[in-house]
């Protein structure tokens, strides 16, 4: 039994503002049929997928047990089905653990997520938080990623200016990539100009509405030329959970994401980020968020973030050539968009966008309001 | 939306999640909110380890993992904002109706700020440290919102 879980393929289409027109269950088809035919894997229960696991949730499905509705698409009767009810990437890590202590050989991940279908987003993360402290004052992920921001900006020197800049520049990779939304570019002007939101957040700050499905096989390190020639390996995984409150949490500290860029590296064998990974995708759902993370994983210095930024050091370390969450990713799939750019990278597949020689990747997401909860994978060629 | 993509006899259905709930807030957040309610006061716990005076309140310190349920204080009805934000939209599950300041506020007697509005200020006269105080709702709603919000102290 070998030690590493490969992904060997992956499926998605493309982010969109708002697919009225097809029901979720409709767009997972549309990623599941292209893994089953790029692979020939099958539903045999000794030899085929015995485990999916797959990433919704219920609030921006409207119903209660979101991965019911979508059991029959994804195959999963008679067979172990599981439910990741928050960042997608931590479905990734589950499925690789699921691989790695030998329960499964091969294991489909398969996630979706129409913010659309909602009439409010913040209604949505709205109820993220409990009903007697947090709900009744308003409490949702805009507002508190504004708290953030503010104290984040006023930290690491990052002014207006940068702010805009990091639009700017999401947008115009984004442009390159095939997949992402087409949110088209804007000026530094038009982000400057943009109307206020949540003080600091303007409207170009923040993430747009998106819709969008993914999906992902993944099998153990003897069986993988089963299903590809080209796999890319999962070699590390972190998480981690910071305190409830808001209050009660240094909000720009980046404490989960360091937490779970230790366990990460350390599974993977990184010593420093700035050399030793090529490829480096956070989930930036609003633009200052983009600096904080990078210090967050050690790319850049301890409230640095302003000075990153000026010295060019987002387009040096290839981060969010995709264009990054910031361009639109719906929300539960931040981080899993950042592992399919990885893979799509590390396959040599990007196209215009493509880092020449990258063999090792980070994805980045996160869950709940502020950063509350941070995962990492590492993806190695 | 998607090139090619033939949306004949594509319907959008009206739909709606909403269902009243009643939510028992704990023996710990019962206190908290019916002294606000009751007696217009604002109670921390403290953790008698660390010191550490926590609004909201809870059961537990998180650092110390002390049982510190009973160890009910009284914190001020004034305290300073530590972080702020304008909400400049409106929504369903907002309070108020934009524009309006949303803060973190510091109780006196208390180290964990906790978020509420503020008003009585121009928006743009909001800023970090300055003093606010509660003002307690009129009628009751049995919520947080008892303190119908800060205003300049
Ligand atoms: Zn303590």
């Amino acid at each position: 039994m070998g030690n590493r879980v490969a992904i060997c393929a992956m499926a998605q289409v493309k982010n969109e503002p708002n697919v009225w027109y097809q029901r979720f269950q409709g767009m997972l088809l549309d990623c599941l049929e292209p893994i089953l035919q790029q692979t020939g894997v099958t539903y045999d229960t000794d030899k085929g997928i015995r485990n999916i696991v797959t990433c919704s949730d219920d609030v921006f499905d409207a119903r209660t047990i979101s991965d019911n509705g979508m059991t029959d698409v994804v195959g999963a009767h008679f067979r172990g089905e599981e439910k990741t009810a928050q960042d997608g990437l931590n479905g990734l890590g589950y499925a690789m653990a699921c691989i790695l202590s030998g329960h499964d050989d091969v294991v489909l991940f398969m996630g979706h997520c129409k913010e659309s279908q909602t009439e409010s987003r913040n209604m949505s993360t709205n109820l993220a938080y409990d009903p007697f402290f947090c709900r009744p004052v308003g409490m949702d992920f805009l507002n508190v990623n504004a708290f953030q921001a503010r104290a984040y900006m006023e930290k690491a020197g990052v002014t207006d200016e940068h702010l805009a800049e990091v639009v700017v520049r999401s947008r115009e990779n984004a442009a390159m990539n095939p997949f992402a939304r087409e949110s088209g570019k804007v000026t530094k002007e038009d982000v400057l100009n943009s109307p206020f939101l949540a003080d600091p957040i303007r409207e170009l700050h923040a993430y747009p509405v998106t819709d969008w499905a993914v999906g992902m096989l993944l099998c153990c390190e003897e069986r993988v030329k089963e299903f590809t020639d080209n796999p890319v390996w999962i070699t590390g995984f972190g998480n981690c959970m910071d305190r409830y409150f808001v209050g009660d949490r240094d909000l720009t500290s980046n404490f989960s994401l360091k937490k779970a860029c230790e366990k990460a590296y350390g599974m993977a064998g990184i010593k420093d980020p700035k050399s030793d990974v090529d490829v480096i995708e956070l989930s930036d759902a609003y633009a200052h968020q983009l600096p904080m993370l990078a210090e967050g994983i050690g790319l850049a210095g301890e409230g640095q973030g302003g000075k990153w930024i000026e010295s060019g050091g987002p387009a040096k370390a290839n981060v969010n050539l995709s264009g990054g969450m910031l361009n639109g990713n719906p929300i539960m799939l931040g981080g899993v968009a950042r592992a399919v750019e990885g893979y799509i990278q590390l396959r040599g597949e990007a196209g215009d966008r493509q880092v020449d020689g990258a063999k090792r990747a980070l994805a980045h997401g996160t869950t709940g309001g502020a950063c509350q909860h941070q995962t990492v994978l590492i993806l190695e060629k | 939306m998607k090139e090619g993509f033939d949306t004949t006899d594509c319907f959008l259905v009206d739909g709606k999640l909403a269902l009243p709930y009643t939510y028992f807030a704990g023996r710990v957040g019962s206190k908290f909110l019916t002294t606000i309610r009751d007696e217009k006061k604002i109670m921390g716990i403290k953790c008698n380890k660390c010191n550490k005076v926590f609004v909201p309140p809870r059961q537990t310190c998180d650092v110390c993992m002390e049982d510190i349920r009973d160890n009910w204080v009284d914190v001020q009805n004034t305290g300073k904002v530590t972080n702020f934000t304008v909400v400049r939209y409106d929504d369903k599950h907002l309070p108020k109706k934009a524009p309006y300041v949303l803060a973190m506020i510091q109780l006196d007697g208390a180290d964990t700020p906790l978020v509420h509005v503020v008003e009585g200020i121009d928006l743009d006269k909001a800023k970090i440290g300055m003093k606010v105080q509660a003002v307690f709702a009129k009628e009751t709603t049995n919520t947080i919102l008892d303190i119908d919000h800060f205003a300049p102290a």
